[in-house]
């Protein structure tokens, strides 16, 4: 009997916040494999469902399950990146064995495994310098060590290059295919095609809190289904 | 002006002289105000977090009562303390009356809500900007706490050097509560409180002036640690 | 856990505050008066009483009526204050054992050089207060209810003026200790009534003479009492008998008359028996 906490089961899920329904009625199963990304225009609540499903906020209507129960533990199951590298006022290394330590981890094997992770995502010179004196690029693949020292089986990440230069979204970008080929499912939000286009097994196409289409990247860039998705993908603005 | 040319003469003159009674009287005003300091960051800076961060009851009411105390004048809260401790009063048995304890507990009094209310605000804004991602890696609110008063170290030891600055200034509540009692209670300010009513103004001037250098170079220094320190953090 | 973590506060707060490791010595808590601190007298009596009996006086030094309150409140162990008629309301009260006369010192008017009252060398207390009123000339009052303050007041009366229709005008009220009023006389320049003990040591009057003295209504009575310990069973009663006693003894009345600032003797002895 496995531990898995996948699949993740998002059931007519709503939210409504100061009067307006900022989701509504998006129900969808995440398998373990392919790549998720969460695609859509910029206030399509794309954010909004991952915190949704990571567990930071709870939905007015429908429910989030996990493996046919409640949501597990979070500590070590899933792990979430923002769009901003959150960071504490410590060393680069500190970061990784303070969530090494909230996971319960033991002292003594907190160093092994920051290290590791930290070399992982080439940051190991790093390590002993203010994290926050990083550069973007360098922080955002620090929150990714981090998470990834925490072995979780989801990830999500929240448009983690939206503020990032080229040069150091292709390294973030590299760092997640990464993760992903180390057998962690991968959940993400992004309004960039190019990005979507790149790395997504799977598409969720979201538009005005509604679920759009859903479909493998495959079909969904060839032949969009909705009116909305096919005007995203030529590059229309879509409101 | 001629006063103020004597006290610098007599500053001068007590401070290189090593002047038993000066020295007496500095070390328990350091001692008076430094412990105070220590005691209200112990309970304001968890204070401050708390109430910034948990919804408990009453945490309306303390939040109140910590701006009102603020701005309480130090005579006000000496003359509190000094009905508390009062051998008529509730902790009369204590016998703590006229000591140094009691000038401890005063200060302490002074200190706690600016050190509480300065944590709160670091605490508040720092919750803003953490929240989400502690939350996310599975840090319960009490290990929250820890995290956010240590990552906001540098502003809370702004708000620290603010109540070192109030105790050690502040002569109304130690005067009523420690009765400046020659070689047990006076301190720095109650000590030229009462050389001014003698008329030794040249005398008082320049304890000032001792007092003011001391609290400089304690805030210089404190100052001076945190920008070092925060600039290798940002 | 409130509880116990206020109780590790208050020991932190007590360990700090101890001023001797080890076995406290023996002291007694004196409340006495500013103008009694600050006159230099107790400096001198102290460290005899000390050397003869091993007991230490801590002396609170506040206004008369601030002193009465510590006592009345069994925060003093012996009082020394300079008002009979609230020392003996003290004692009738049954806050004080028993009040003795054990020295006594004088008033002095004292003003601007320039004596706009004319008041220099009137040899009638009453007579210059009531001078003064006439020309509304600035005058000073300590207006904190002391020994010092109630004097001044007596004074008015006998001179059948009622100066507080006039405060705010000649007549100020600063509600301060002697050496504050002095300070703020010396500064307007304005008259004042104060203790020869304080006016002789202050360094700060500037250009104020000291124009009337001598006259008996401005002489000033001192009284000890011991708290009593029937009302206050921690009063540390036979210590403070041996203060009171000492006080009033040929060595301690001897101390009291040999005590001079600039030459001038400031204090007389004046033990009595017990008053009834």
């Amino acid at each position: 009997m496995t531990d898995t906490i996948l699949p993740l089961s998002i059931d007519g899920v709503g939210y409504t916040a100061a009067g307006r329904r900022l989701i509504d009625g998006i129900s969808a199963t995440l398998e373990a494999g392919p790549r998720t990304i969460v695609l859509g225009p910029n206030g399509a609540g794309k954010s909004l469902l991952l915190r949704l499903c990571h567990g930071l906020i709870r939905p007015t209507t429908g429910h989030i399950t996990w493996a046919g129960t409640g949501a597990p533990a979070r500590p070590g199951h899933q792990a979430m990146v923002f769009q901003r590298p959150v960071l504490l006022r410590r060393s680069t290394f500190a970061n990784v064995t303070y969530a090494l330590g909230l996971k319960g981890v033991r002292r003594h094997a907190r160093k092994a495994l920051a290290l590791a992770a930290l070399e992982r995502a080439g940051l190991a010179e790093r390590a002993t310098q203010p994290a926050r004196l990083l550069s973007g690029g360098e922080q955002q693949r620090l929150t990714l060590a981090r998470a990834w020292a925490l072995e979780p089986e989801v990830l999500f990440l929240d448009e983690p290059t939206a503020s990032l230069d080229p040069a150091a979204t292709r390294r973030v970008e590299t760092l997640i295919t990464q993760f992903h080929g180390a057998g962690t499912k991968i959940v993400m939000t992004t309004h960039d095609l190019g990005q979507a286009r790149r790395l997504a097994d799977e598409v969720l196409f979201l538009h005005h809190g509604r679920l759009v289409e859903h479909a493998p990247a495959g079909d969904f860039f060839a032949r969009p289904q909705s009116r909305e998705a096919a005007a995203f993908i030529e590059g229309d603005l879509l409101w | 002006m001629t006063d103020f040319g004597d006290a610098f003469t007599t500053a001068f003159g007590l401070i290189a002289s090593l002047d038993p009674d000066l020295m007496e009287i500095v070390l328990l005003s350091l001692r008076v105000s430094l412990t105070a300091v220590g005691l209200a960051v112990l309970v304001g800076l968890p204070l401050g977090a708390a109430v910034a961060l948990f919804r408990f009851p009453g945490r309306l009411v303390v939040a109140a009562l910590l701006n009102a105390f603020m701005g309480l004048p130090p005579v006000v809260i000496g003359l509190m303390v000094y009905l508390l401790l009062s051998r008529n009063g509730p902790l009369g048995v204590l016998g703590l009356l006229f000591t140094p304890t009691a000038m401890i507990i005063a200060q302490w009094l002074l200190i706690t809500p600016i050190v509480a209310a300065l944590a709160q605000q670091t605490v508040s804004d720092l919750h803003a900007e953490y929240d989400e991602q502690l939350r996310s890696l599975g840090a319960g609110p009490g290990r929250a706490v820890w995290t956010l008063l240590w990552d906001g170290r540098f502003s809370l030891l702004t708000a620290v050097l603010a109540g070192f600055g109030r105790a050690s200034a502040e002569v109304g509540a130690v005067m009523i509560v420690g009765g400046n009692i020659n070689h047990v209670t006076r301190v720095m300010t109650t000590t030229i409180a009462l050389e001014t009513s003698k008329g030794n103004l040249a005398l008082a001037l320049g304890l000032g002036m001792i007092l003011i250098t001391l609290a400089l170079t304690i805030t210089l220094s404190a100052m001076a640690v945190r920008d070092l320190a925060s600039r290798r953090h940002a | 856990m409130v509880t116990r973590f206020a109780a590790l506060l208050l020991g932190l707060a007590i360990v700090a505050g101890a001023t001797e490791l080890g076995a406290e010595p023996r002291f007694i808590t004196l409340a006495s008066t500013t103008s009694t601190e600050n006159s230099g007298l107790l400096a001198h009596l102290l460290p005899r009483f000390l050397a003869a009996t091993g007991i230490e006086v801590r002396v609170v030094a506040v206004g008369t009526g601030q002193a009465l309150r510590i006592a009345r409140n069994g925060d003093a162990d012996v009082l020394l204050v300079h008002h009979r008629p609230s020392e003996e309301a003290f004692v009738a009260e049954g806050h004080g054992v028993a009040r003795h006369e054990v020295m006594i010192n004088d008033y002095v008017i004292g003003g601007p050089r320039a004596d706009p009252a004319g008041i220099a060398d009137n040899s009638s207390a009453v007579a210059a207060f009531a001078q003064i009123a006439a020309a509304q000339a600035p005058f000073v009052s300590r207006g904190d209810d002391s020994g010092t303050h109630k004097k001044e007041l007596a004074l008015w009366a006998a001179a059948g003026i009622d100066p507080a229709s006039a405060s705010g005008t000649w007549y100020r009220e600063v509600g301060a200790g002697m050496g504050a009023t002095l300070n703020i006389a010396a500064a307007m320049p304005a008259y004042l009534l104060s203790d020869r003990s304080t006016w002789v040591s202050f360094r700060n009057k500037g250009h104020l003479m000291l124009l009337v003295e001598g006259d008996p209504p401005l002489f000033n009575p001192y009284g000890v009492i011991l708290v009593n310990p029937d009302r206050h069973p921690h009063v540390k009663a036979a210590e403070g008998q041996a203060f009171i006693d000492w006080m009033l003894s040929d060595e301690g009345q001897s101390a009291i008359a040999s005590f001079r600032v600039d030459g001038q003797q400031l204090f007389f002895p004046r033990a009595r028996h017990t008053d009834p």
